[in-house]
């Protein structure tokens, strides 16, 4: 009776990994290693454990319909800068769920967004520590050709501690539904017309736990979008209302949230414009009122700027959006000049244009009392900008090759920002910067590339931290090696003894969808950007090991 | 109490010989199926469903080539080495489709910030490759990518036969020879 039960039990694990095996596994792991020294210069102190490590790695399966999947996480502890809410190894991340034509549905961790996700996007990126996935139930119907209908019920991810995953107070309840008119109306198709318009509706329950206020326990937010395009014309927008959310990013007001975002376009061979204003305000909107920092957002509120990518454009002064209230505008321009001409040159060049803004909106308090008990503490409309400035970007690129072997990329940025609303150093006022950024490829062979980059930044009137400049060397061997060096130094500091250098080293080594990433040396403090999200890390001297593997 | 501990321990045991045995029964029987149909840790692409720029719904598991090779190259419109690659493949493209008809399939992983410029800047720069939209990282997460850029070799039963993560100058040539080697494999 026993054996026949051990029996059956093997046949049945035999037959169960038999069926997993008609499925496929795939996932990645990544690995970040620190290995840090004390550098009194620039302040970075060496941790008791001397060392560090961050490490995931996520499996998923599928068979037909069927998924599953599973993230295990380990902070030993956590590397510098991280939020600090992460610690120990365990399950980060699990779901089940089941998907065919009609249905997709998802139970335990998913992440999933709402049209342009002003109010609800739940996402992750690993690389700078965020992370606000929900836990519970994911249903998406596709009812009717070209109706899309999602919902979400569940809370959202707020830390990590001791290997378990801590949820946020607030529960979150939303749905969505868009329809591509396309599918309905084929005669849109025939005359080179798009159609696609959608609404949605989110609502987060939370208990009052204010002593002071009585607090809205259920806080709704809903938009309605629409895209068009025609031949090679687009236009798009999306407009949103949050109801009373009183909150620690509010300052505790009553008045509702809105906020706009209108896209529109053109394009053809050799030319690309993209044209986008947004308005937002109080548009903070989390799955715990009382949460701070990146923590339990449920919507997100681009940024309208460029995401740069050379070192000191980058990290020194970016912008990050206001959700409280901001009015923006971004023109953006790529050209090529056609090959063959005397301008183009024998292989063409590139041109493009941006320039990006943001202001303060204008909040009228004409008529409003505020000490009655309504807490409506201002009135204000959309698009109603101030004179004060948040932030502006004017930024050119052109690249050339100029010979078979030869690209050169030239750069200019003029950035003001306004360091008392961004807060990103001591200094106050608006912070307006020059920079330039020179950039030479050289292919030695088919294989082996060497290329240069020399930075410099100015500071008007040598504000803030003054003068930098930064030399990169990069070699490539393809397809599997590269070596870099890079040099930054804070050469203008107006404060001598914070005349930095930062050298760098970097070694790295690819196999395939495998990579190992040695570096070596001392980085400033400052932001890590990764698309238009930042997370300040501080200042540090040392050894650092990054593994990534797919399979 | 002692005798029942210790036909407890036996019948542990008994039972993790059976769990190996059946585990390494599975694993040799699965070696022998590899030859004719797939292994569990033989990657294909998961269905999923993802948008075109026209707001068409694509199945990620039907993506394919008429039995030829594709390329799937995830990407983004603020990711540097991503537009060196496919930049460099276009200009070799049309080479390429004549001489082994591969198709490539770009992911733009832009997000809502960059989204709107994903079509100005594929048209401008006259790339005739597919593009598909994954917004919330969700194709990304499946496919287990890390970083971009990544770059998947698909062969025409729809098996991922090669990728790689990275680019540099030169890469555009490894990634075809990996493409001659598997139409010579499948001749």
């Amino acid at each position: 009776m026993k054996i026949s039960r051990i029996l059956t039990g093997a046949i049945l694990l035999y037959s169960g990994m038999n069926a997993l095996a008609q499925g496929t596994i795939s996932g990645n792991m990544e690995a970040n290693y620190q290995y840090l020294l004390s550098d009194e210069k620039i302040n970075a102190i060496q941790p008791d454990e001397k060392s560090l490590l961050n490490s995931y790695i996520n499996v998923n399966y599928r068979l037909a319909g069927f998924k599953a999947g599973v993230r295990l996480e380990a902070y030993m502890p956590r590397t510098l800068g991280y939020p600090d809410r992460f610690d120990g190894a365990g399950l980060g991340y699990r779901y089940v769920g089941y998907e065919n034509d009609l249905v997709d549905i998802t139970v335990g961790n998913f992440y999933e967004q709402f049209g342009s996700g002003l109010i609800f996007r739940s996402y992750e990126d690993r690389a700078l520590g965020l992370d606000n996935m929900m836990n519970g139930i994911s249903l998406n119907l596709r009812p009717y050709k070209g109706v899309t209908i999602k919902t979400v019920y569940g809370r959202q991810r707020f830390s990590f501690v001791d290997g378990k995953n801590q949820y946020g107070a607030g529960i979150v309840r939303g749905a969505d539904l868009e329809v591509n008119f396309n599918e309905w109306f084929p005669k849109l198709s025939e005359n080179n017309f798009r159609v696609t318009g959608g609404g949605s509706l989110v609502s987060r329950y939370q208990e009052d736990n204010n002593s002071q206020f009585i607090l809205p326990e259920n806080t709704g937010a809903y938009g309605g979008r629409l895209a068009l395009a025609y031949k090679k014309f687009f236009i798009n927008g999306e407009y949103i209302i949050k109801e009373q959310d009183p909150s620690q990013d509010n300052g505790y007001i009553y008045n509702f949230g809105k906020g706009m975002i209108i896209n529109a376009g053109y394009s053809q061979k050799g030319l690309g414009i993209v044209l986008s204003a947004k308005s937002i305000d109080n548009m903070s909107f989390r799955s715990d009122r009382d949460a701070a920092l990146q923590d339990l957002t449920m919507g997100f509120i681009p940024p309208l700027t460029k995401t740069h990518t050379y070192n000191l454009v980058a990290t020194l002064y970016p912008y990050a959006s206001q959700p409280t209230g901001e009015v923006a505008f971004q023109a953006d321009i790529i050209y090529k000049i056609k090959r063959g001409t005397k301008l183009g040159g024998k292989y063409g060049t590139d041109i493009s244009l941006n320039f990006s803004t943001a202001y303060e909106p204008l909040k009228k308090t004409s008529g409003i009392n505020l000490l009655d008990s309504t807490r409506v503490t201002y009135e204000s409309t959309l698009f109603d900008k101030s004179d004060l400035l948040y932030w502006r970007d004017i930024n050119v690129n052109i690249k050339r090759k100029v010979h078979k072997d030869w690209t050169i990329e030239a750069s200019y940025y003029n950035i003001s920002m306004n360091n008392d609303v961004l807060k990103l150093t001591n200094e106050q006022g608006v912070i307006e910067s020059h920079i330039g950024v020179l950039d030479v490829e050289y292919k030695i062979n088919r294989k082996h590339t060497i290329r240069a980059e020399i930075q410099g930044l100015w500071t008007v009137n040598n504000k803030d931290r003054g003068s930098w400049a930064t030399g990169l060397i990069e070699y490539t061997v393809s397809p599997d090696w590269f070596f870099s060096a890079m040099l930054q130094s804070n050469y203008g500091n107006p404060v001598k003894e914070d005349r930095i250098n930062y050298p760098m080293v970097f070694v790295g080594k690819i196999w395939g969808a495998t990579r190992v990433m040695v570096g070596y040396g001392r980085q400033k403090e400052g932001l890590f950007c990764v698309g238009g999200i930042c997370r300040f890390v501080p200042a540090s001297n040392g050894l650092s090991l990054t593994f990534t593997h797919s399979f | 109490m002692h005798i029942i501990v210790e036909f407890k321990t036996i019948k542990i045991m008994k039972k993790l010989s059976l769990l190996l045995a059946s585990v390494f029964m599975f694993l040799t029987l699965n070696v022998d199926a590899q030859e004719n149909d797939k292994g569990i840790l033989e990657k294909t692409i998961p269905d999923m469903q993802l948008k075109n720029t026209v707001g068409e719904t694509i199945h990620t598991g039907q993506l394919e080539n008429d039995g030829k090779p594709m390329i799937i190259s995830f990407w983004a419109t603020w990711c540097t080495p991503c537009k060196k690659e496919l930049n460099a493949i276009h200009d070799l493209y049309v080479d390429w489709q004549e001489e082994t008809g591969v198709r490539l399939i770009a992911v733009s992983t832009d997000d809502q910030r960059t989204a709107s410029r994903v079509v100005p800047y594929v048209d401008s720069k006259a790339w005739e490759f597919q593009i598909l939209l994954d917004p919330n990282g969700d194709f990304k997460r499946a496919m287990g990518v890390n970083n971009i850029p990544h770059t998947f070799l698909v062969d025409g039963n729809g098996k991922i036969v090669y990728a790689h993560n990275n680019y540099a100058p030169g890469d555009e040539y490894e990634l075809y020879d990996q493409i001659l080697k598997l139409m010579e494999k499948e001749d």
